[in-house]
């Protein structure tokens, strides 16, 4: 017999969808069928069952070929790596709960690492742009609920954040938009024509590396003054009519993904739109949110902020926190050859780093915690797998709208395998133990 | 655990009623006892020093997603200051806006051992209770924000107290709150279209409701359950010049309203940070109207207040009121950010510089400083700074300094820019009322414990009593500059936190064992509330109600104030 575990959180976006319907075994210990989850989250929730998954630690020998470990001697190796190095870089924390987070954290006070998540390539000069310019923003439900302005620039949910537009943004129908998506103006901004694009009222194919001139051509078109012809491509006409839509609806509101913050601009493409955002509330309501990648990528930045008071790249070298993205961001120290070991837990560095940073962390002392066999799980000294957060131990995540949600267990882990918390505080334990503490 | 004896110390205990006489004070297994209860104790020789209660902190903004915001969003409040780990204390950074490691301690370090944070969303009830758990030595509640619930708009709307109290008990155990918070009741739901509401008789947009009816509703509501702190609120029209009237129309709203508490408080208001809410006159020509506040205030005992004190820091405001903080930013052109939540609240944070250079801040520097001037009964005006609204807490032994000395407030007088014009807008300079310790052990200690319905537990040194006791490097018998009282108050020589020595030798000595207080209120099943829980989840929410309550490891160590409303 099986029985449905109901109200079950998806641990894959930022869009952590807490409605999936998931089947199991009466024992808890096998998943059959995962229901309401798009195809990535249900994949996620099946690759937990797949048989080859790997099971216990593994140290790479000279040979390069994997010997299997106890979690013991795991446990050893990485304290004894973390606490002898004189800056070891601790990077990922975006796929794990706020509870290994903060166990990280400890640990990386003790031995003095520098701690950065996966925004360092992804929504970090989002969070400089905050810095800078503040970010008028609100929950998802508000957006379900009043939103009738949606702008996604530079994202394409229905790929990347695929019940995005279902659950939230588009086609929900809300207290105050019965409508649904009738009632909702839709626009995106993309140089491609993608799936997103085709579902919009109005698509402006921007000319790739525009971003920041269309956002100010925005602003000025908001004031009704000049424009040139083209600006980005978009003839002028099209940008007070985009302008106009945005300044006519009751509540505006502008996604935002990697298309503009990785793209020539960075930081400044963002302070451009939280300034359109900021303008076009003294017209009618809006707000602005970066399409979060990792489930748990925006925790990490909360965990970190409570903790130390900055959200990504914190070196914790000298004894106290500081941040200076450029300088304590990973590629940088990695490329620089400052940090002298690397520790990764919930990120997949090998895959999404530069191949220049990747070749650096293959020739240091390094651990993978990861419950996948990974590109960096590759080019790691140890490998030490864990129980999937979300599927096989709960744990508080946040939302891309800093919404924290519980995530649930719904299965049980294969024999005799550790949570990256226990890990983690195991080694935090270790690590005290070695420093005298 | 350990027995302490704190020998002839000049003991200022509004509770025991001990003006600064040399007393013994003993601990026993976390309370406070007769000295002839410890058979061998640890003994602290406080002869020539100062000994309270630990101080209770009504209202503070400490914890919970706006309070992250303004780290996050702030790394220049970091620079500087920040404190390298040392032995058991972990590293702490921040000024205005603290880490919550560094917001542990340095209340500690004030001498306080119980802070609530104001205002929680309940929505990120989470995140304020995990916030909290990384919060040293302190014992903490958070307020949960009730005034522009859809909930209570709507059970309001039609006077339906026994549904908006049952609704209000699900949300306090959902999010495991203690106290009927209220922000600019109406006001902030009306923001969500980009809107305010003005005074309390301005209607929230669609819900057709008006800020008085919100109010009143939710103090007759508070007082249906008998929770043990009363309606707790921010009025309407926060900041803006003439706002005395609104206030004064607020207070009015609680008349002929008597407490139902058995936990021992006599208000059934809590109006905070008076200080923002007494202005007179209009744009430049803004003025104190503290005389009319305070006139109102020492007459009607169902009241409290607490002052928001202006310190003249460079800080970082935050607040439920999304208007005001729109309206801040469009006078600063600082960084502005916003939070609006669905179907609760909304939250504003903006960083503010109040100079001594200029004329506005420097009236309302002396406005919280007349609240308490010329305040009668000091059991109910308590000494906050909306911290880090009107500036951070840290400052609070220099707001006693302040109050306690007239020559420092002659010093802070003559380093005004505009000293004439804010003599002229004030009354301050006309007041010579110097405040002694016992007084400032009502406002920081027996008062608020006792407004929380938390006097059973805290604010004095009663054998009963959580031994939550305080020792200062300060001799009230002896000459003293102004400024040996911000000193000393800023740097508790001992501190015990229920019987735990948490600060040794002006050292942090202790993590302590800290506590999270919230309410559980019992009421008779309501099947219309719950009905009305389940639709709202289930259409209107983006969360499922499965999701929504806070349960288990956010509360490593919870205390529980059980209420029982249902005869």
């Amino acid at each position: 017999m099986t029985k449905t575990v109901t109200d079950v959180i998806c641990p894959f976006c930022g869009t952590l969808c807490d409605d999936l319907e998931v089947v199991v075994s009466d024992d808890g210990k096998e998943l059959f069928e995962v229901y309401n989850a798009c195809a990535i989250g249900a994949e996620k929730f099946l690759h937990s069952q797949a048989k080859d998954r790997i099971t216990r630690p593994r140290m790479r020998q000279e040979d390069g070929s994997w010997k299997e470990i106890s979690y013991d001697e795991a446990i050893e190796y990485t304290a004894r790596m973390l606490a002898d190095a004189k800056k070891p870089l601790m990077y990922g924390w975006s796929s794990t709960n706020c509870e290994a987070q903060a166990v990280g954290s400890e640990i990386g006070e003790a031995v003095g690492a520098v701690m950065d998540n996966t925004a360092t390539v992804c929504h970090g000069t989002s969070l400089i742009a905050v810095q800078d310019i503040g970010i008028p923003s609100c929950t998802l439900g508000e957006v379900k609920n009043r939103a009738d302005r949606i702008l996604f620039w530079g994202c394409n949910p229905a790929h990347a954040h695929p019940r995005h537009m279902s659950r939230y943004s588009i086609f929900p129908r809300g207290f105050f938009t019965g409508k649904g998506h009738a009632g909702r103006k839709m626009i995106v901004v993309d140089p491609r024509p993608t799936d997103t694009a085709s579902l919009a009222d109005i698509h402006l194919q921007i000319e790739q590396g525009h971003d920041y001139e269309l956002l100010d051509a925005l602003r000025v078109a908001f004031k009704g003054e000049q424009l040139p012809d083209f600006v980005g491509g978009i003839p002028k006409a099209k940008i007070y009519e985009v302008a106009e839509t945005l300044k006519s609806g009751r509540f505006a509101i502008i996604f935002f993904g990697m298309g503009v913050t990785q793209s020539i601009g960075k930081n400044h493409n963002i302070d451009a739109a939280i300034a359109v955002t900021r303008d076009l509330n003294e017209y009618t309501k809006a707000a602005i949110m970066p399409m979060r990648g990792h489930y748990n990528v925006t925790g990490s930045g909360q965990v970190w902020g409570w903790l130390f008071g900055f959200p990504y790249a914190v070196d914790l070298s000298r004894g106290f926190a500081r941040y200076n993205p450029g300088e304590t961001t990973s590629n940088d120290l990695l490329r620089r050859d400052e940090v002298d070991a690397v520790f990764v837990l919930g990120s997949d560095p090998g895959a999404h780093f530069p191949f220049s940073s990747v070749k650096k962390i293959y020739n240091l002392p390094s651990v993978a915690i990861d419950p996948h066999e990974t590109p960096t799980t590759e080019v790691c000294k140890v490998h030490v797998p864990v129980a999937f957060v979300g599927v096989e131990v709960g744990g508080c995540a946040y939302r891309m709208d800093n919404v924290p949600i519980e995530t649930r267990k719904v299965v049980e882990a294969p024999e005799g395998m550790m949570t990256d918390e226990e890990f983690l505080s195991r080694v935090l334990a270790r690590v005290k133990e070695i420093k005298g503490v | 655990m350990a027995e302490y004896l704190i020998k002839n110390g000049f003991v200022f205990d509004p509770v025991l009623g001990i003006k600064g006489d040399a007393a013994d004070i003993a601990i026993k297994d976390g309370k406070i006892v007769e000295t002839s209860a410890v058979k061998n104790p640890k003994v602290i020789d406080a002869a020539g020093k100062t000994v309270m209660a630990g101080g209770v902190d009504v209202h503070a903004h400490v914890a919970g997603p706006k309070v992250n915001i303004g780290r996050n969003f702030r790394p220049e409040d970091k620079l500087f200051g920040y404190k390298p780990k040392n032995g058991i204390e972990r590293m702490q950074g921040g000024f205005s806006v603290p880490t919550t490691i560094r917001t542990g301690y340095d209340y500690a370090r004030m001498g306080y051992t119980t802070v609530m944070e104001a205002a929680m969303p309940p929505l990120y009830a989470r995140h304020t209770h995990e916030e909290m758990r990384d919060t040293p030595i302190l014992d903490q509640g958070a307020y949960p924000v009730f005034g522009n619930n859809w909930f209570v708009l709507e059970y309001l709307k039609n006077h339906e107290i026994e549904n908006t109290a049952a609704y209000i008990a699900w949300l306090l155990r959902a999010t495991k709150g203690y106290a009927v918070k209220v922000v600019n009741p109406g006001g902030t739901e009306a923001w969500a279209w980009g809107l305010n509401c003005e005074n309390i008789h301005d209607p929230v947009p669609y819900f057709d409701i008006t800020p008085a009816q919100i109010v009143k509703g939710l103090i007759e509501a508070n007082e249906y359950l008998g929770l043990p702190h009363s309606m707790h609120i921010h009025a309407n029209n926060l900041g803006t010049p003439g706002n005395y009237q609104t206030t004064l129309d607020t207070f009015k709203l609680s008349e002929g309203i008597k407490p139902n508490s058995k936990f021992g408080r006599d208000q059934v208001m809590h109006h905070t940070h008076v200080q923002f809410h007494s202005y007179g006159g209009e744009g430049f020509n803004f003025e104190s109207k503290a005389p009319e506040i305070m006139d109102y205030v020492n007459t009607h005992d169902n009241i409290t207040i607490d002052l928001g004190c202006v310190t003249l820091d460079e800080t970082t405001t935050m607040t439920a009121d999304g208007p005001f903080e729109h309206h801040l930013t469009e006078l600063n052109h600082l960084k502005w950010a916003n939070a609006d939540v669905e179907l609760e609240t909304a939250a504003g944070v903006v960083p503010f510089v109040y100079s001594a250079n200029n004329k506005a801040n420097a009236v309302q520097w002396c406005i919280g400083l007349e609240l308490a001037l010329l305040a009668k009964d000091f059991t109910r005006v308590f000494l906050t700074t909306d911290h880090p609204n009107a500036g951070p807490f840290i400052r609070y032994p220099r707001i006693m300094k302040w109050l306690m000395s007239e020559e420092a407030r002659k010093q802070q007088f003559d380093a005004f820019k505009h000293k004439d014009k804010v003599i002229d807008a004030t009354n301050l300079a006309g007041i010579d009322r110097e405040l002694d310790l016992y007084e400032i052990a009502q406002m920081t200690r027996a008062g608020p414990a006792k407004s929380l319905g938390l006097a059973h537990m805290y604010g004095g040194l009663a054998p009963g009593l959580e031994a939550d006791v305080a020792v200062f490097d300060f001799n009230p018998n002896e000459p003293y500059a102004p400024d040996d009282i911000e000193k000393a108050f800023s740097n508790a020589e001992h501190l015990f936190k229920a019987g735990v020595q948490v600060v040794r030798d002006h050292n942090i000595a202790s993590n302590g064992n800290k506590r999270t207080l919230w309410v559980n209120a019992k009421v008779n099943e309501n099947p219309q509330v719950m009905r009305d829980v389940k639709e709202k989840f289930l259409r209107y929410y983006t969360v499922t109600l499965n999701n929504y309550e806070v349960t288990g490891h956010y509360l490593p160590n919870p205390y529980v104030i059980e209420v029982d409303a249902t005869q």
